[in-house]
């Protein structure tokens, strides 16, 4: 059976053409790019030829981009960083939102018990965090805001330029970080254009390798390292360079800048083609993406009376990958903190799925899900208890 | 989170699901807010639970509990049933995960107040 993938979300695979520039730094080229030699010299190369690349999507300088293992260590070095940087000792406020991913919340959730206070801004019920209230919040110690770009759920897209516009109001300097991770493949991410001063991204997500990521650093912003060693990375990032996976988010940045408009023209076609479907096809759902603020790549549908793990392993059986979008999938059983934050009810969002399309997927693979989804959905609520035949 | 085999096997066909029109008896656990509901319908000769279905609401574990639950109380006695523990149904399903293991106690909690309100029901 020829599988289909609807779960670009989770992780992209890695480009031919990405691939195929990492692996001369698997063999030949496999020097520490700290070494003055000259297999030292080659490896640091190729990896300024990748910052320059990074640099060229965000439209930043290349030493404003320092390389990591991905979003999650880039969210946690600006949240930890720059209070260890600015906030020790003193009282320090962090505004993030309240759909932010687990990469951001959970070091939110243990500076708090290091005594710094965090906000958690409520979003309106298509996602959007509301610049008014993010206004109210701001306090004479708030140090920094950080709202993800779009949403790894329902893919909602956040206002950031206005945001830092907001920001950009106060005689106070406030850093704006932003976790671009969904966010680089469908849209802009200029950081001028953004007014962000912290930008976090992941190679997996733009069809790079695992285990990269990078994070943008705008010029003299304040930020102390959390791994300490080697000083590699201008004493922000220590330990050895990971060239081959650096060279690969290199080449899947300069690919994702100069296909954007082409993929997200293909994907927005086969998303509607999606939700046009779902929705002729299967009553009694919501559908949580809001088409005219989101990544062409998300829909995010609850589905009445019938439990979204069983929906995902029933498509699963069908050849069919898709997420639950929720935690549980994951060993949590609470229902996903993004779709409370929009006030969806416990009961419904228990009942989700997400579907995040990628560049390699087809009309007929949408035609396919759209024959096999309708019937599980029927079975499941068949065979619940409390759902009305 | 890995789904053994056996449970897999359970929530593709799951055995005695539907209802019973003219059950004796029905136990049903759960909320719907924490996304699991169990209803198990009895049929009863006697002593004996001679059919048993379930309808479930739940995850892939929750069904395939409902369904190995049902395989083993039927044609047992009352007494037999009751004597069914959690555990058991997770070394029949090949282990369950972790965070699922709970979806075990739902089918033993559903049997039980289904036998529970048989006993009633004869009392009266």
């Amino acid at each position: 059976m020829k599988r289909i993938y609807f779960d670009h979300s989770a992780t992209t695979p890695v480009d031919k053409r990405v691939l195929k520039e990492m692996l001369p730094y698997f063999g030949e080229i496999f020097g520490n790019a700290s070494s003055m030699h000259s297999f030292g010299r080659e490896a640091y190369k190729a990896l300024e030829q990748a910052r320059g690349r990074v640099a060229g999507l965000l439209n930043c300088a290349p030493g404003e981009i320092i390389f990591t293992s991905g979003s999650t260590e880039s969210n946690n070095l600006v949240l930890r960083g720059i209070i260890k940087a600015l906030g020790e000792g003193k009282k320090a406020h962090i505004i993030t939102s309240s759909i932010e991913h687990d990469s951001v919340m959970e070091p939110c959730a243990d500076l708090e018990k290091q005594g710094v206070a965090v906000t958690y801004l409520p979003v309106k019920p298509s996602g959007v965090v509301d610049v008014g209230e993010l206004r109210k919040a701001i306090r004479p110690e708030t140090i920094l805001v950080s709202i993800m770009y779009a949403n790894n759920e329902v893919g909602v897209i956040q206002p950031i330029a206005e945001i830092a516009q907001e920001l950009s109001k106060r005689d106070k300097k406030i850093y704006f970080h932003t976790d671009a991770t969904q966010a680089v493949n469908a849209l802009d991410c200029d950081v001028n254009k953004l007014g962000v001063d912290f930008l976090s991204l992941s190679a997996h997500k733009i069809y790079g390798p695992k285990g990269v990521g990078a994070l943008f650093i705008k010029n003299k912003s304040p930020l102390k390292g959390i791994q300490l060693g080697g000083r590699q990375e201008k004493n922000l990032r220590s330990g050895t360079i990971n060239v081959s996976g650096i060279v690969g988010l290199g080449k899947a940045a300069e690919i994702a800048g100069e296909e954007r408009e082409k993929n997200n023209k293909k994907i927005g076609k086969l998303r509607q083609k999606l939700v046009k479907g779902i929705i002729k096809s299967i009553p009694d759902l919501l559908f949580n993406t809001d088409v005219n603020n989101s990544l062409p790549s998300h829909a995010h549908f609850s589905f009445r009376g019938a439990e979204g793990e069983s929906i995902l392993l029933y498509l699963d059986m069908e050849g069919i990958a898709v997420s639950t979008g929720s935690a549980c999938a994951s060993g949590s059983l609470e229902a996903s903190h993004v779709l409370s934050a929009m006030g969806v009810s416990e009961e419904i969002a228990h009942g989700s799925i997400r579907f995040s399309l990628g560049k390699y997927n087809t009309h007929a693979e949408i035609s396919k899900l759209l024959k096999k989804l309708p019937p599980i959905i029927g079975k499941l609520r068949k065979l619940n208890p409390i759902y009305k035949k | 989170m890995i789904y053994s085999e056996k449970v897999l096997e359970h929530f593709k066909k799951p055995h005695n699901q539907g209802e019973i029109k003219n059950a004796d008896a029905v136990g049903e656990v759960g909320n719907p807010v924490c996304g699991d509901v169990m209803k198990i319908y009895i049929k009863m000769e006697k002593d004996v639970i001679k059919d048993v279905k379930f309808e479930t609401l739940g995850c892939a574990a929750a069904i395939a509990v409902s369904s190995a639950l049902t395989d083993m109380v039927k044609n047992k006695t009352i007494d037999e049933a009751l004597k069914i523990t959690k555990d058991q149904i997770v070394e029949d399903l090949g282990g369950l995960p972790p965070v699922k293991v709970h979806c075990s106690m739902l089918g033993v909690e559903a049997l039980h107040q289904a036998i529970e309100n048989y006993k009633k029901n004869i009392k009266h």
